[in-house]
């Protein structure tokens, strides 16, 4: 047991969990109280001993499921599960065929059709039936997924093979049909909404089912070992915007909101926390009332330092659109941290965006028509720093003042097209301070057509910004 | 080290008999932390029950709930224990004359000019306690370690008295709606518990416990539509608290069964931001 909980720590800490040794100490106390056959409360003893941040619950969960899944018969922990399956996934075959009465009695397990399948997925969904969900998902996988021991192929390959051959997207649209048909008629929108989630969620909880019954195979193939390292993913914060993929790009998005809060509240904080300004005479005087007139209390003036104007200048061409789009929400979550936020997108034209932002309350959307709506193309859509911080010069440039705060967002990629290094100069001598924020590492900086140390030279610094992480360091710090 | 629960499930029927029902996590939760003497650090959104979490053990266990709201610029003198200087002040006047000042000054510091504040009066009780720090995130970080050593030690250090150990291990539970990171010292003194929005299933049985003379299929309807304004990307998305409050209107207007327009007309209990209220109407409404 012992050397198990500390494999498993050694697995958590290699995905970036930071668990200490006191807390491994707790969680070797947890599981004695715990009856490990009980699997869930097993995880949660774990979990609550070992992970104090609710984002890294997910890695936790799978970590916990890689390592605990196949780890010899005397630490399996659902003892009797597959059979029971099994069991009933026969059952539910026979039962099938007396129902079409086709007359194959005795029939093997896969003897079944994939439209057979599809139908009886179908009624598993219709009714919610969980344990008929999972043996599904096992059939399916066996059939679908065509794995090979000792291909090195990651799950993904298998994951979208089985979910291929499922259609679960029709899927919906027939569930949707068969509802309407029960009710025997139209269903009114609302119902129609409350069916639709209700499928989407059920349908979910397959795919999960599928996931974990194809990692549960390849574990045994290949060993929990290996598959812990092939499954470690980064967590939420570490994740590279450029290299974001969509499901990484849903769990940015879900670990801004939390995050912005955070930052408001601590910057809040910080500003009321300031050093103690001059004495506050009529407050003294109040106060002294209490001490018989004797001003034993002294009271001070709370200086409020003069919130910072913030420009935003952002590239959002495809590379670094992602990074673009991140930033702006942040910032304007934030918003009220600062006097004014103005914003501008580009690509080789330059547009002013401050619009959008203000006449929305909801960010995202606002975001989306930066996409859409913003004037960003001048000639050929590829990024071209110089011209655009040309017009912008030309155009905005009079509104830079000495309270502002200039943020430059890019990687400074200009095409091999003429820097115009000089409009950052001019700025700089103008505004408070300008910074740079590149969302590349810094190994690639000043390579090929990067020339972030040519803009860079003429602010107050060029900051790498990679992840949520980062940004928030760089955010924190400006306010 | 308690013995308050025999098993998880043990907490769970408890919890269940005061209307406050559990899921798995919480239940393991609460289990070990009276196993092993720890306090829990219950994190989550707003009106998921945290507090009530406290309040419910409390009355499963028969034990008094000692409660301390946290706010900027708590300090000791309002979390630990104060000494009542006019009293003492009093004392020193009443008999001037009398005694030396060794005896005086040996007087005043005595438990009889101590004023107890909640950390102190959970340690020093002599019946069950259950302890409530709630919001924790809003003290300081450095008013944070006035906690430390209760969390860990139980006993409370008071300069001029010696130390205050407790005669018996409370549970305690701190609450945190994650305004800001708590420092890793008070993160590993705890167990973690993340409170999170209910399943469909679960919130629909909290309908059911909690509002009188609601409908099975009302409360199914609620819990399927409140789900799915939940995946809406929302401002503030709908807590318990806030489902509860509309089941009640619902109920009391004597609707039996929603449709979209009463669901429109009564979003407002249950979304405070007009652009919320907005999307939610619209999203209900289209059908897509």
């Amino acid at each position: 047991m012992l050397d198990l909980l500390n494999g498993f720590v050694a697995e958590l800490r290699n995905a970036g969990l930071p668990v200490s040794l006191t807390e491994n100490l707790d969680a070797m106390e947890a599981v004695q109280h715990i009856p490990i056959e009980d699997r869930e409360a097993f995880k949660y003893a774990l979990g609550a001993t070992l992970v104090k941040n609710n984002s890294h619950w997910r890695s936790f969960e799978t970590v916990f499921e890689v390592y605990f899944s196949l780890r010899g018969p005397e630490y399996k922990l659902k003892e009797g599960d597959e059979t029971d399956l099994d069991e009933m996934w026969r059952e539910m075959q026979e039962q099938m065929r007396q129902g079409d009465s086709k007359g194959q009695a005795g029939g093997s397990m896969d003897s079944l059709t994939p439209e057979e399948i599809a139908q009886m997925l179908m009624q598993a969904l219709l009714n919610g039936d969980q344990a008929l969900m999972r043996a599904l998902a096992r059939q399916a996988v066996q059939r679908f997924a065509g794995m090979e021991p000792g291909r090195p192929v990651g799950g993904t390959y298998y994951l979208y093979r089985t979910l291929r051959n499922l259609d679960l997207d029709g899927m919906l649209e027939k569930l949707m049909d068969q509802s309407r048909q029960d009710v025997g008629g139209e269903l009114t929108p609302l119902e129609e909404r409350l069916e639709r989630d209700e499928y989407n969620d059920r349908i979910e909880q397959f795919k999960k089912e599928i996931e974990s019954e194809i990692r549960r195979r390849l574990v045994a193939d290949r060993g929990a070992e290996a598959m812990a390292k092939t499954l470690r993913k980064p967590l939420p914060e570490d994740v590279e915007f450029m290299h974001a993929s969509r499901d990484e790009m849903q769990n940015l998005k879900k670990a801004l909101g939390p995050l912005t809060r955070k930052l408001a509240a601590r910057l809040a904080r910080k500003r009321r926390h300031g050093r103690k300004g001059p004495l506050d005479f009529r407050n003294t005087v109040r106060h002294s009332l209490s001490y018989g007139g004797v001003p034993a209390e002294p009271k001070f003036k709370y200086p409020r330092p003069a919130k910072p104007e913030l420009i935003v200048v952002a590239d959002i061409s495809g590379s670094v659109a992602a990074f673009a789009r991140f930033t702006l929400m942040l910032v304007y979550a934030i918003q009220n941290q600062f006097s004014k936020v103005r914003s501008f997108v580009f690509i080789d034209g330059i547009d002013e965006v401050t619009e959008f932002f203000r006449t929305t309350e909801d960010v995202s959307e606002a975001v989306h028509r930066v996409n859409t709506e913003a004037d960003v193309v001048w000639v050929d859509g590829h990024s071209d720093y110089g011209h655009a911080f040309e017009v912008f010069w030309e155009r905005y440039g009079k509104d830079v003042g000495p309270k502002s705060t200039v943020l430059l967002l890019g990687d400074a990629r200009n095409n091999y097209h003429a820097s115009q290094a000089w409009v950052v100069k001019e700025i700089r001598q103008k505004a408070r301070h300008v910074y740079w924020l590149n969302p590349e590492p810094k190994s690639y900086w000043n390579t090929g057509d990067s020339i972030v140390g040519e803009y860079g030279t003429h602010t107050d610094g060029v900051f790498e910004v990679r992840n949520l992480r980062q940004l928030e360091g760089f955010v924190e710090k400006l306010a | 080290m308690g013995d308050r629960f025999e098993s998880v499930q043990q907490v769970r029927e408890g919890l269940k008999a005061v209307n406050y029902l559990a899921d798995e996590g919480i239940a393991g939760v609460a289990f070990l932390a009276d196993r092993l003497g720890k306090p829990v650090l219950v994190e989550g959104p707003a009106g998921t029950g945290k507090t009530q979490l406290a309040k419910s053990i409390a009355e499963a266990t028969g034990s008094r709930l000692i409660r301390l709201q946290c706010y900027e610029g708590l300090d000791e003198s309002k979390a630990l224990y104060e000494w009542n200087y006019k009293k003492q002040l009093l004392r020193i006047q009443a008999d001037k004359n009398s005694d030396s000042w060794t005896e005086v000054h040996d007087d005043i510091f005595s438990d009889e000019f101590l004023l107890t504040r909640p950390l102190l009066e959970a340690i020093s009780a002599d019946d069950p306690v259950v302890l409530l720090i709630d919001e924790v995130d809003r003290v300081e970080v450095e008013t944070e370690a006035l906690l430390l050593e209760i969390l860990s030690e139980y006993q409370v250090s008071i300069p001029e008295l010696g130390t205050i150990t407790a005669k018996q291990i409370p549970m305690v539970f701190l609450t945190s709606n994650n305004t800001r990171e708590l420092s890793e010292a008070l993160k590993r003194r705890c167990l973690f518990l993340h409170v999170d929005y209910p399943s469909m299933e679960r919130e629909k049985e909290i309908v059911l416990t909690k509002v009188p003379g609601v409908t099975d299929n009302l409360a199914d309807q609620i819990a399927r539509i409140v789900r799915s304004i939940r995946q809406l990307d929302l401002k503030k998305a709908p807590s318990v608290s806030e489902t509860l409050d509309w089941a009640r209107t619902l109920v009391l207007l004597g609707i039996e069964s929603i449709d979209a327009q009463q669901a429109k007309e009564t979003l407002h209990i249950l979304l405070k931001y007009q652009t919320d209220i907005a999307k939610a109407a619209k999203e209900l409404s289209v059908d897509k």
